[in-house]
Formats: structure tokens, sequence, C-alpha cells
């Protein structure tokens, strides 16, 4: 039991880390700044923006609401794990040409909580997307070409098209 | 904002964790899921010297059958009883009103006896163990007792907890098969804080006569309340629209919400008397609760 440093170990898009940190320190941080993934952005820090959303052992998670050191050994995806290479995901495909990104800091949150909401269910209507987003918050858009996007995205990926 | 230093803890064992608390007392915090207390700890409302960490203790993670109760160890993750057929059959009412309690990121992460423990005055859960009048089940070092829910929640975010003690799991009394139940909550966004809600349990015998009610309400002071007058009302028998009424204008009588940003208090009032409404009529009408009972405000 120390105030020093702590080990923690993770497994972040595949790929196994190991890095010595303060127990204070957020994992969105432990992403950022230590593993250089900058595609976690840090919003509100309280867990109500959903900027910040990662896959936790392949849940949905605020990495702002948790310590790095807790989820030691855990697997994380990030925005950046969503595909193997450069291209986008049939969720980023939707996105982009529905634009629903303006500025883009929420999108990578967005996308996240829309990989969970379509695993758990492939064709929701406006209302269930309405409800799974929920608690993302997105200050450019207006939400309406978001829903836009998660509709054709669950359309394309039933289709196994994009 | 960033948290304070803070040494951290992570026991595998509840000995462990009652040992820490024994030696630390006020100056550790108890980390379960984490949903409420780390935004407190980022914005340095908590500096606790001693976090203990209860993510790495197994055996507080469980869901049990004893006794005609559900009993619900304090690291149960909020979305493994949502989804458990146990809850949902044992435990209607508590399985409607989990999907209310956050967005699903902070329901695969928050645990059920960390939003009790929390009691924060718009908690859905704890206005939830009132009205199934459950069982807090604390331990501290060598030691075990029960509190009623009725007298665990004392204030905002403050409840019968003493120095040393935590909250091991909670005992939910099993719905007879003549219970009904129902969650409505009016609140400015789905999954998100809630403005008023109302918890119902009925009895109703196979002729439609109520034989029991308990009414709870949360959003309207600084802990859960009781509506026994308006349990009473019901008790009467009639669960007909002038009786239901009636509860819900009693039910007003026995708050006494305040204003804030999110509402005013004398529209708080209006609300429990239109959710009492709503959630005793969605009781008796669905022979059990599937918590469809929420509007937008």
């Amino acid at each position: 039991m120390s105030s020093g440093t702590v080990e923690v170990r993770l497994t972040v898009n595949g790929v196994e880390y190991a890095r010595s940190v303060e127990p204070r320190y957020l994992l969105v941080d432990f992403l950022r700044h230590e593993l250089g993934l900058t595609g976690t952005h840090v919003g509100c820090e309280q867990g109500v923006c959903g900027a910040c959303t990662v896959l936790l052992d392949g849940v949905t998670a605020r990495s702002c609401l948790h310590f790095a050191v807790q989820v030691s050994g855990a697997e994380i995806t990030t925005i950046e794990g969503v595909t193997a290479d450069d291209t986008l995901s049939p969720i980023q495909e939707a996105f982009h040409s529905n634009h629903a990104l303006q500025c883009g800091y929420c999108t990578p949150g967005f996308v996240l909580t829309t990989v969970e909401l379509l695993r758990e269910n492939s064709a929701p209507d406006e209302s269930e997307i309405r409800q799974g987003l929920t608690n993302n918050i997105c200050r450019c858009t207006g939400y309406v070409n978001i829903i836009k996007a998660v509709a054709e995205a669950a359309g394309n990926m039933k289709n196994g098209a994009g | 904002m960033k948290p304070a230093p803070f040494e951290y803890v992570a026991p595998e064992s509840e000995a462990e964790v009652l040992e820490l608390l024994h030696r630390h007392g006020d100056d550790a915090r108890l980390l379960a899921g984490g949903q409420s207390l780390v935004p407190m700890l980022n914005l340095r409302i908590v500096q606790p010297a001693v976090i203990v960490d209860l993510g790495r203790c197994a055996p507080l993670a469980y869901l049990n059958q004893e006794n005609g109760a559900l009993v619900c160890g304090t690291m149960t993750r909020q979305i493994m009883a949502e989804n458990s057929p146990e809850v949902r059959q044992g435990c209607p009412l508590l399985a409607a009103a989990l999907p209310y309690l956050g967005g699903k990121a902070h329901r695969n992460r928050g645990t059920v006896g960390g939003t009790l423990a929390h009691a924060d005055r718009l908690a859905e859960l704890p206005a939830v163990a009132l009205a199934l009048e459950a069982e807090i089940i604390v331990r501290s070092a060598g030691a075990e007792r029960t509190v009623a829910a009725a007298d665990f929640f004392l204030a905002d975010l403050t409840t019968a907890l003493q120095e040393g003690e935590m909250l091991h799991a909670v005992r939910f009394p099993k719905a007879t098969t003549n219970e009904r139940s129902a969650f409505a909550e009016v609140g400015n966004r789905r999954h998100g804080f809630a403005v008023v809600g109302v918890a119902a349990v009925l009895e109703v015998g196979n002729d439609g006569a109520c034989t029991k009610a308990r009414l709870a309400a949360m959003g309207v002071g600084a802990t859960p309340v009781r509506l026994m007058e308006a349990e009473q009302i019901l008790e009467q028998g009639s669960l007909g629209e002038d009786a239901v009424r009636a509860a819900g204008d009693a039910a007003v009588r026995a708050v006494d919400p305040t204003d804030d940003i999110h509402a005013s208090a004398a529209y708080r009032r209006r609300l429990t008397a239109t959710l009492v409404q709503r959630s005793v009529q969605e009781a008796v009408g669905s022979g059990g609760s599937d918590g469809t009972g929420r509007a937008m405000a």
C-alpha cells in the first residue's frame, strides 16, 4: 500500500502494455498520456458527457470514472481499435456519410457507445437509438444526423455491407 | 480536475476490507463501482487518505436466494442484477427500476451496494429498498447487524453506516404470488438524473381488492419517503380511479420538496401525485412490472 506508483497492465486494442503510474491516474489519462492513444477524449471528467467512453472487457465504460490501477488486467478497446487498419468501421462510415459530426470531439464516445448498442439490438428504432445515446453529449450536431447515422449503420451491418 | 493523491489498496477478501476499515476509520473510503465516488474525487469534493477498492473482492459480488428473499452482494454490478432472471422473477420491482439508474456505461460498472451506500437523494434503489421493506446487511470487523431500509437512509449522502462499517449486502423480499409492482419516474433525460420517482408495491387479491400497499417516493426530500397515508387509502381495498386519485393527493401531503435548478417544489409535488397514480395503475395493469412508467418531464 503506497501513494507512490503502482504497476498497471492493460491490453489495449490487442496490445499489452505495462506502466507505473500513481493510483490516482485516471484510465483516460493513462490511455492518452502513457500510451499516446489520444482518440479517447476528456470532456467533463465527471461521467456525464461520454466523450471518454471506451469498451472495458467488451462493455462501455467511462474512462474518466476509473483509475487505471482499478482495471489493471482488463482488455480495453478505444476508438483506435474499432478497425484493424486505417479504414473506417461501418459505424464510422455511416457517421461520415451522414455528416454526424462537426467538431468531432464527442464522436469516439458515440461510436463506441453505438458498437455496444448495435451488438445488443441489431435493428433499433429511433426511440431506442435516442435512449441508447442519451448519455452522450454533442454540442454541435443537434443529434439528428447522429440518429440517422446509427440507423444507417444498423441497416448496413445487417445487410453485411460496409 | 484530477483527484488529490491517496493510498490505494485492493484486498481480495472481505476480512481484509473490514480490517482496513477498522484501522483507517473515516480516513478510508470504499470504492465500489465508482460511478458516484470518482466524480466526487475528480472534483475534490472528497479527499480520502486511503481508497479501499472492492473491485478485486470477488466474494462481495453475488446474488443468492434464501428464505423467500433475494440477497444481493454489495459488489453486484447493476447490469448483472438487471439481466438476472432471478431478479426479474423474484424481485420485479428491482428489475424495473434498475434501467433508470444511469446510462448503460454507468450500469455496466455501477453496483447495487454502491448506490445504496452512497444514498444520493435522487437515487432510485433507496426508494425501491424502502418500498420493498428490504434489509441492509452491515458488517464491520468481527460483527454483523441488519438495518431496515426505513432506518438506513438518514439524509442526502448519509446512511446509518458507522465508522468501520460497510454495506455487505441487501436482502430484498421476493414477490408473493399476489404482488404487483411498478416504478415510475420523470426526469429531464431518460437514464439521466431523476426529478421525481415513485416505487409502488401492491398485494391484490383474486377479487381485485388491494390488501397491502407500499409506496415510496424519491426526489422529494433528502431521503426517500414512504407515502403512508396514500398506502392506507389503497389498503381500504379499491384500486379504482377515485381511490388512486385520492392516494395521489394524499402522497402530496407527505412530501416536502424544495426548489432547485431542475424543478420547482410545486412541480415536484404535482409529479408526486401523477407518479403515484401512474405507478399504481401500471402495477395493477401489468401483473408485474416492465419498467415502462417513465415519461419525459
